[in-house]
């Protein structure tokens, strides 16, 4: 079953009198379960086509379908309610709320969601276990390390049981040995929770993790460069 | 919203010496803002009070000719017998005090200088008078007294006098002619209200009579109640066709009149001392905004919804607001404790038509606190709707980006 399909999708960005195409026409279907790596040089669209997949902009033209709605013609509310239900993010810095504990952090999208006291506080601390980090809690993120970090950020995305989890350069901002955990964990959860993953990268030691890979190239899907899902 | 207000608390002690100053630029607006109520207040409630007390009561009953500027000695324009009527006036439920008073223009002589005054003959034995004992340096008059007056503190000084020095009175009389007589002076009061006190000479009200020839007259009856709320049913109890009753807000209205003014004035202050406030909550807000624009996105990304990202910012606003109202009380409640028990010193300002006292005792009253504590919070946060509806259009991806374009 696909979760995102996309259907010709152009994105233009206007600053001033210039206008710069991202993205030129591009299709994709990505099915449920997929642990896919978006990749390409700097400037080929990559973030910008994880940016209208994870709904946080909309095309110029063509559209986006996520489980079945069409996506591209939401406003910003609906937008923001999609968001919360289906689709999870990690960001390339490490995106945690500096205020908030890692448990709170990883509360937060329950709250938004109205999950109940209990629940929400077995689901965080289920989390927390996933990724060993039970102990750091009630950790802020400056008491974190990069690699900690990341990973309170990918069960953050997880924690609504999103369709989705959208990660873009998961990895940039951390060392090798770092790197490999957080790569690990994000292969290991994609098999135990049967969550689609789509992460953007042109890190070769990363791209070998994903069973598909779909080469972007000044903003269209480079021929011949999408490999059969896993 | 446990956990908005949690955020709002973390992210307001993020930078703790910028939320303190600005939560202190509020608290001291506010400080400013009540001393200024009080003071304000308390110096037009003690003209009024002075004026009250010393000159009009809450009501007089007089002549209907009598016209207070010309002090007519005239007998149509006096109340005859004014004994028994202050008599029948004082069986009045609502009266605390009721007492003759005669009016006379005179000039004092001392050596080769000479005061315009006003001479005011009263009945010793009234406590309408406590306001001239209180303060007094000397002995008080006695109702038989025929040599003995009493002059005020700021004419005491004015004209080199004390206690026990004579000096020669020329009072107008009723037929027009102008007597002459030699006093002592028994004390000198101190009304603290150098407007009265530098033109006013008592003297018993049967010397006054005898001197300026009013007989058994005198200008008014000075009456006092106990409760100035009564003074509108009290004067239509009074109203005949014989007599002129009028109201200390009748015989007031310069005071009355300045106070509105005053009261006026005060609100343009008010909302420019709240605007200098409001721009500081707004700046710290906006530089908040711009700081923690990619967590605003963040925010946006897990799928908080607008109204939400506003909410948040309008929380620390009133933690801010709420934190700077709780200084202002507390240092803008020790400045008016001060002002209100040792006051400001202003001397003899001289103004006209107002008892100004020459020291200014604040007194701030709830309405005015409430309603300035209201007006602080309400403009603050109507302030900080600019800067939380900035954070709560964001557009995520470009708040992502750390606020692209």
């Amino acid at each position: 079953m696909e979760v995102v399909k996309v259907e010709n999708v152009t994105r233009t960005y206007k600053v001033g009198n210039t206008e710069t195409q991202a993205l030129r026409g591009v299709s994709l279907t990505i099915e449920n379960g997929e642990f896919t790596a978006l990749v390409g040089p700097s400037g080929s669209g990559k973030t910008t086509l994880l940016q209208l997949i994870g709904c946080l902009d909309q095309p110029t033209s063509g559209h986006v379908t996520i489980n079945g709605k069409d996506v591209s013609t939401l406003n910003r509310n609906q937008r923001a309610d999609m968001r919360r239900a289906s689709i999870g993010f990690v960001f390339q810095f490490f995106a945690l709320i500096p205020t908030l504990t890692a448990y709170e952090n990883i509360e937060m999208p329950l709250l938004l969601a109205g999950v109940n006291g209990t629940e929400r506080r077995n689901r965080v601390m289920e989390l927390l276990d996933i990724v060993d980090l039970k102990d750091h809690a009630h950790h802020r993120p400056d008491q974190l390390s990069g690699g900690q970090q990341q990973r309170v950020a990918i069960v953050r995305a997880l924690a609504s049981k999103p369709a989705l989890l959208l990660a873009d350069e998961p990895t940039a901002n951390l060392d090798t040995p770092n790197g490999k955990v957080v790569m690990e964990t994000m292969v290991r959860l994609n098999k135990a929770t049967g969550v689609t993953f789509v992460f953007a990268t042109h890190d070769p030691r990363v791209i070998s993790y994903a069973r598909r890979v779909v080469t972007l190239r000044d903003g269209l899907i480079a021929d011949g460069q999408v490999t059969p899902g896993a | 919203m446990k956990q908005l207000l949690t955020m709002a608390l973390r992210d307001l002690g993020r930078n703790r010496r910028r939320s303190l100053f600005s939560a202190l630029a509020l608290g001291i607006g506010l400080a400013l803002l009540l001393l200024m109520a009080g003071v304000v207040n308390g110096e037009m409630e003690g003209a009024l009070n002075s004026a009250i007390t010393l000159q009009s009561g809450h009501l007089q009953v007089r002549s209907k000719t009598y016209t207070e500027d010309k002090t007519s000695l005239a007998f149509e324009d006096l109340v005859e017998n004014p004994g028994d009527l202050a008599a029948r006036i004082g069986q009045l439920p609502p009266v605390a005090v009721v007492t003759p008073r005669l009016f006379a223009s005179g000039i004092a002589a001392v050596g080769d200088r000479s005061v315009g005054l006003r001479i005011v003959g009263i009945d010793p034995a009234s406590p309408a008078n406590d306001p001239f004992r209180k303060g007094l340096v000397g002995a008080f008059l006695a109702p038989d007294d025929r040599e003995g007056v009493l002059i005020g503190q700021t004419l005491a000084d004015k004209i080199a006098l004390k206690t026990g020095d004579s000096l020669t009175l020329l009072v107008n009389t009723s037929n027009g002619d102008v007597d002459q007589q030699a006093f002592v002076i028994r004390g000198v009061f101190n009304t603290n209200t150098p407007g009265f006190d530098e033109n006013t000479v008592l003297m018993p009200l049967a010397k006054a009579q005898a001197i300026t020839r009013a007989d058994n007259h005198a200008s008014i009856l000075f009456i006092l109640l106990k409760d100035k709320e009564q003074t509108g049913a009290v004067a239509a109890a009074l109203t005949s066709n014989q007599y002129d009753v009028k109201t200390w807000l009748q015989l007031n209205d310069v005071a009355v009149q300045t106070e509105q003014l005053a009261n006026g004035f005060m609100y343009v202050l008010y909302l420019i001392v709240l605007a200098i406030t409001a721009t500081v909550i707004v700046n710290t807000l906006v530089m908040a905004v711009f700081e923690r624009t990619r967590e605003i996105g963040v925010l946006s990304a897990i799928g908080m919804r607008s109204s939400r990202i506003m909410t948040m910012f309008l929380v620390e606003s009133g933690f801010l607001t709420i934190g700077g109202i709780v200084i202002g009380l507390v240092l803008g409640g020790l400045m008016v404790l001060w002002a209100t028990v040792f006051g400001f010193h202003i001397g003899n300002i001289g103004a006209t038509g107002l008892l100004i006292s020459d020291t200014i005792h604040a007194h701030l009253t709830l309405s005015d606190t409430v309603m300035l504590t209201a007006l602080t919070l309400i403009i603050s946060l109507i302030a900080s709707l600019y800067p939380a509806t900035l954070a709560s259009r964001m557009e995520p991806v470009e708040a992502l980006h750390g606020g692209r374009g």
